[in-house]
């Protein structure tokens, strides 16, 4: 989508030139002992460059979007930002009030009930200790846990914890808000407020900065966005530019080094990935799918050389590496017909979607149908959430029909 | 939603030991000492009463030790059991702060590493923790006080400005520690040994004047631990025996090293947090 926003000049955020690194000590001096034995072993290490002069500028009220790959930089960018880690070089000037949480729930105790925690995180982002216990009401009210108020966080689920976490960070009233991952969370009602309190925000002239590697947020949210690699700025602009740029990167170039994404693309250069992503029904790229609707993955390639036939393959594990659905169909028709080099195509495919609420990825792979082998495989093409609102304990909701009668036999 | 956005820009200057304005670091610091303390001794069945039983114990066994088999205490101290319980209480403020302390930054890792937060309200809370027991533990003490037939006076007023000393030595000692600790992981085998140490290089379970010896009277007046627990006794139990603090140290210039030892330990705690505070979270 990336709605067009009105430039004023006003920014919230400017970064100018920062430079982070991080020294990897190869041998660890950790007790005093070895401080003293080995004087000189703290020099002993690494330089790993994590942000390599970096500069931007996010105007006020923008909802601004960074992406990019595991180890690219963006989240040593978030807490520079967050001021939790010191730049090296450059500076980070704001304008406003910045929520300095970037993982939601991070300063809960578990040990406390709601209340104490929402009064103790509310004064953490910058409430008064009175501010903080006015706005309780407020916040469990929008989280929908107003009878648990006094129950202590170690006995709350996973989802009401989020939600907490979540109404907090929207009742503290920062200008600016950092936010790492958070928007596939909870049940449909519970994503829609979301959705509801993002625009919210975004009208009232709040500048929210969403880190991801998801692009579906970034295009249903962000006004803008800008894809890191390599501790540097790739690209910076329209989300879905930004979106095309970063399937570019991480379909063509192999990823390389530690810290890269699960596995890693591999290719034979023969052909070409596009696109890949999740889409809902208007074909727009979505980041979760309801339990009980339709689940729709579109890909769009380009063959690179003649082919004999090609087959698409898409594997749907859950987190803990357990596959749960394959799916295959020929590219440009079944059977697969022969391909010229050059020729592109759209292959979208859709299936009920059976799969329990949960976190799924998706592995895609382009087997020569014909010649054998493979042309190209991306573990973790996708990554997506199925809500729902029953809380199935098993990995698929198969469709049941159950039929009772009276039983008069044996 | 609607408040006014402030368009000032200003630099943002990174993590630190007090960063992110005065009021927030009084604010976060009272709160989570509050309600460390309520979960301590609401969680619990016996509650507030374990923080109370700790040092009494402490103090029922020594007190059987050095008046019953080395009979050291009686004979000079006119009220050795109120000496040596305040005493006790006193140094269990100083113990569990300091132990407490030491791991304290580590232990709040998560938020540390994930939020902009002072981090030098970490081991001032839990000093203020320990702070809230030991107000709890005189209520008690000054029950024995007047037990023991030890009578009120003008000089009591003064005890305030002892555990204010008290209160600044333990809070640097503790910052300092939580710090070290991140980089040196020794620091907590370390600290129990010397901890230990410091409970018998203070006149707790004898009085100073035990030595019967001048040079060694000064030369426990090297510690600040030993001059505020010595005045205490002066102040409190106004005991005619007993030597103020400059008289054990042979004059105002005896007090200097201690002093210089209080200081120290002050700027030193500023120092290395303050240097240590913007990369706590990378060490972790």
């Amino acid at each position: 989508m990336g709605a067009s926003f009105p430039r004023v000049s006003a920014p919230a955020i400017q970064v100018e030139d920062l430079h982070k690194s991080f020294r990897i000590p190869t041998h660890r001096v950790d007790s005093l002992k070895e401080r003293v034995v080995r004087p000189f072993a703290a020099r002993d290490y690494r330089e790993l460059k994590a942000l390599d002069g970096v500069s931007f500028e996010i105007e006020r009220g923008e909802f601004f979007g960074i992406v990019g790959r595991n180890g690219s930089g963006k989240s040593t960018l978030l807490k520079l930002l967050a001021s939790i880690y010191r730049v090296d070089s450059g500076t980070i000037r704001m304008a406003g009030r910045l929520a300095p949480f970037i993982e939601l729930g991070v300063g809960f105790n578990t040990e406390l009930s709601a209340r104490e925690n929402v009064v103790l995180n509310g004064v953490m982002m910058g409430l008064t200790p009175r501010e903080a216990r006015n706005r309780l009401d407020a916040v469990v009210e929008f989280a929908e846990l107003g009878e648990f108020v006094d129950l202590k966080l170690k006995n709350y689920s996973s989802g009401m914890l989020v939600r907490l976490a979540f109404s907090l960070l929207l009742e503290v009233d920062a200008d600016i808000l950092l936010i790492d991952e958070v928007l596939a969370v909870g049940d449909a009602a519970f994503q829609q407020k979301c959705a509801d309190a993002f625009h919210e925000m975004k009208a009232a002239g709040k500048t929210i900065v969403l880190v991801t590697h998801a692009m579906g947020s970034v295009e249903s949210y962000c006004h803008r966005a800008m894809l890191i690699e390599g501790g540097r700025i790739r690209t910076i602009g329209a989300p879905d530019e930004v979106g095309r740029e970063y399937l570019r990167l991480n379909f063509e170039s192999p990823v390389a080094g530690a810290g890269a994404d699960v596995g890693g693309a591999r290719t034979d250069a023969t052909v070409r990935m596009l696109d890949v992503s999740l889409v809902d029904a208007e074909g727009h790229r979505a980041t979760a799918a309801e339990h009980g609707g339709k689940l729709r993955i579109r890909t769009r390639i380009e063959a690179l050389r003649d082919f004999a036939g090609l087959e698409l393959s898409y594997l749907i594990a859950n987190p803990d590496g357990i596959a749960v659905s394959q799916w295959r169909s020929g590219v440009g028709g079944d059977p697969p017909p022969p391909i010229k080099a050059g020729e592109r195509f759209e292959i979208e495919t859709t299936a009920d979607n059976l799969l329990a609420p949960g976190h799924y990825l998706v592995h895609c792979g382009i087997n020569r149908k014909v010649e054998g082998g493979i042309a190209l495989e991306i573990p973790a093409a996708i990554d997506f959430v199925v809500y729902g609102t029953d809380n199935h304990h098993a990995l698929v909701a198969l469709p049941q029909e159950t039929v009772t009668t009276p039983y008069e036999g044996e | 939603m609607n408040t006014a956005v402030d368009t000032e820009l200003r630099e943002v200057s990174g993590p630190g030991a007090l960063g992110g304005g005065r009021q927030r670091f009084f604010d976060l610091l009272w709160l989570l000492a509050v309600t460390e303390f309520k979960r301590v001794y609401f969680g619990t069945v016996l509650g507030y009463l374990w923080s109370l039983i700790r040092p009494l114990m402490l103090f029922g066994v020594l007190l059987f030790v050095f008046t019953q088999v080395f009979r050291l205490g009686s004979e000079q101290v006119e009220h050795y059991p109120v000496l040596l319980l305040l005493g006790i209480v006193l140094f269990t403020f100083f113990q569990e702060s300091t132990t407490n302390a030491v791991t304290a930054v580590v232990s709040q890792e998560g938020v540390v590493r994930k939020t902009q937060f002072p981090r030098l309200v970490i081991p001032l809370a839990t000093v203020l923790t320990c702070a809230f027991n030991l107000g709890l533990n005189l209520v008690v003490v000054l029950g024995f006080v007047l037990a023991f037939g030890v009578d009120p006076t003008w000089s009591w007023l003064l005890f305030p400005v002892a555990l204010a000393f008290l209160f600044v030595f333990t809070a640097a000692v503790s910052a300092a520690l939580s710090v070290l600790y991140v980089r040196f992981r020794d620091v907590a085998i370390i600290w129990l040994v010397v901890a230990q140490m410091l409970f018998y290089m203070t006149p707790i379970l004898y009085p100073v004047t035990a030595f019967e010896d001048a040079t060694k009277e000064q030369l426990l007046m090297l510690n600040p631990l030993a001059v505020i627990f010595e005045q205490v006794r002066v102040w409190v139990l106004h005991e005619p025996q007993a030597p103020t603090a400059v008289e054990a140290a042979g004059g105002v210039a005896g007090l200097i090293p201690a002093a210089v030892i209080f200081l120290g330990a002050c700027v030193f705690a500023v120092w290395t947090f303050s240097r240590e505070a913007p990369r706590i979270a990378e060490d972790l």
